[in-house]
């Protein structure tokens, strides 16, 4: 059988009929014990359950997902990856998973397929450039590449740009961090999959948690569709999810959950080359490898586990970015989702031992998990090996909540959640 | 476009409300507050998955109420004005 892929392989496997292509992943039933259970099948459970292999030797793990991996936000996300944020807290987790992002194909041995193409934040008006100067420097200062963009430089970067005089949203410039790009969503998911798999993690699919398994106060197992399994450590990582589970162990977490809309147009010819995100409009565009234009807008503001989303968010999506780029006037559009995100006070993630000893969280993320997606497994990894926070994982504890200790990236990088 | 019931005005586009949070998450009362206790009133919710009871504002009149629904069809079961239970005592 042939497991690993190269460019020798694909030219042996192509003579011999693709015949002897080894599954990607194992299917094993799950065993009634196991060293820790990772609940969640997104990219940010199936990261951890690599590194918790790869980085601390625990490869009797159990990661159980209630439909199919890579189904729910880890799918539906518009896959970019930045890590230009405000605060020295925020930049050492983004900038973790973002170094990790840059060498990922070749680590998994799966082509991730990430592209750097760089990422332009628009400015919209004066006072918005002055706030771009300064994010910059904090980013800057932090350690991030990050330039401030003229409106000359965006004409060189995006030409189709509405830079008509007498444009609702004219372009002041902006901030640029190069780079930033973007990653194949599905391939991140599936090759996560396969490396855990072949270092000797479980991957459970079709398998829904009903309950957890609670002695002497501390998180033991849980019970699922296919029976209890046994386990000291827990983790989860069920963004979209997270507040349901906490409420079957007995705690709430700072959590609403919301739906984020996207959308795709039919497959064009090459006319953008980066990622271009306008705060204002919140409308946020690239180009997928296939040629669709990839769209995504700001939150739905009604509370919802609906994955539908509803029409206001993206008829303004849609109006924002006709005027912004009144080139697409003609396209078609393909197909509309959304995602169900978990959005905290701060619009910072929650990474520790929950209030339920031997349960630990992952979550919170918002509508920015995907970029996040290697430092978050190598964390909760961290977390489940050994009991104790990473030092980048340190400040996301559920208890600067109580502390009033936020690393308020709402106020700091003004992202939308 | 959802129709959400204004129980001052009927019937009115979802664009012209605001969430306000959680129906029945009162703010705590005198002077031994605990920091876990002020962090529960501040950020921890039950962010239920299918029926929930929320407050909402209808922007266009200014006023609010309290708003029945389901989480996941968004089906509105009713909305009434404001009462004891949302207020606190
Ligand atoms: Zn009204």
């Amino acid at each position: 059988m042939t497991r690993q892929y190269s460019a020798l392989s694909l030219f042996k496997e192509g003579i011999a009929g693709q015949t002897g292509w080894e599954k990607a992943w194992r299917s094993p039933d799950p065993k009634p014990r196991y060293d820790a259970i990772i609940i969640g099948g997104g990219g940010h459970g199936l990261a951890t359950a690599y590194y918790l292999a790869k980085n601390h030797g625990v490869t009797n793990v159990a990661l159980l997902e209630k439909g199919w991996i890579g189904g729910g936000n880890t799918g539906r996300n518009t896959t970019v990856v930045r890590s230009n944020y405000f605060y020295p807290e925020s930049a050492a987790i983004y900038g973790l998973a973002h170094s990790l992002y840059k060498s990922l194909s070749t680590d998994l041995n799966y082509n991730v397929m990430f592209s750097a193409r760089g990422i332009l934040t628009l400015a919209h008006s004066e006072s918005a450039m002055e706030t771009a100067a300064r994010s910059v420097n904090a980013i800057q200062v932090n350690g991030i590449d990050c330039e401030l963009f003229s409106v000359e430089d965006v004409r060189r970067v995006v030409p189709i740009y509405n830079f008509s005089p007498g444009t609702r949203f004219p372009v002041y410039g902006g901030t640029w961090q190069p780079s930033g790009g973007t990653a194949r969503h599905d391939a991140v998911a599936w090759g996560y999959a396969r490396a855990a798999s072949r270092l000797g993690v479980d991957i459970i699919q079709n398998c829904e948690i009903s309950d957890f398994i609670i002695e002497d106060g501390r998180c033991r197992g849980i019970v699922t569709s296919r029976g209890a399994i046994r386990a000291e450590r827990t983790g989860m990582a069920v963004a979209g999810h997270s507040s349901v589970l906490a409420a079957k162990a007995g705690f709430r977490l700072p959590v609403n959950s919301y739906a984020l809309q996207a959308c795709v147009s039919e497959p064009v010819k090459p006319i953008i080359d980066t990622v271009v995100i306008s705060p204002d409009t919140g409308v946020y565009v690239s180009q997928s490898d296939k040629g669709e234009l990839v769209i995504g807008g700001a939150l739905d503001r009604i509370p919802s586990y609906g994955q539908r989303g509803n029409l206001p968010v993206l008829e303004g999506v849609i109006a924002g970015m006709l005027e912004m780029y009144p080139i697409f006037g003609q396209l078609k559009m393909m197909r509309q989702w959304a995602g169900i995100v978990d959005v905290v006070p701060d619009s910072s993630p929650i990474i520790g031992e929950s209030p339920l000893p031997g349960l630990f969280l992952n979550c919170g993320w918002g509508t920015g998990g995907f970029k996040a997606i290697p430092a978050g497994g190598t964390l909760l990894a961290h977390l489940l090996a050994t009991g104790r926070h990473h030092d980048i994982s340190r400040p996301f504890d559920l208890d600067r909540f109580a502390r009033g200790r936020l690393v308020d990236e709402a106020a700091g990088s003004g992202i939308a959640h | 476009m959802q129709l959400f019931p204004c129980p001052f005005c009927g019937p009115r586009e979802e664009s012209e409300f605001h969430y306000g949070g959680e129906a029945g998450n009162l703010r705590p009362d005198g002077s031994e507050v605990t920091a876990e206790r002020w962090a529960g009133y501040l950020h921890m919710r039950d962010n239920p998955k299918g029926p929930t009871r929320e407050i909402w504002v209808h922007l266009t009149c200014g006023e609010f109420f309290a708003m029945s629904r389901d989480s996941v069809n968004h089906k509105v079961s009713g909305s009434s004005v404001l009462g004891e239970a949302e207020h606190g005592a």
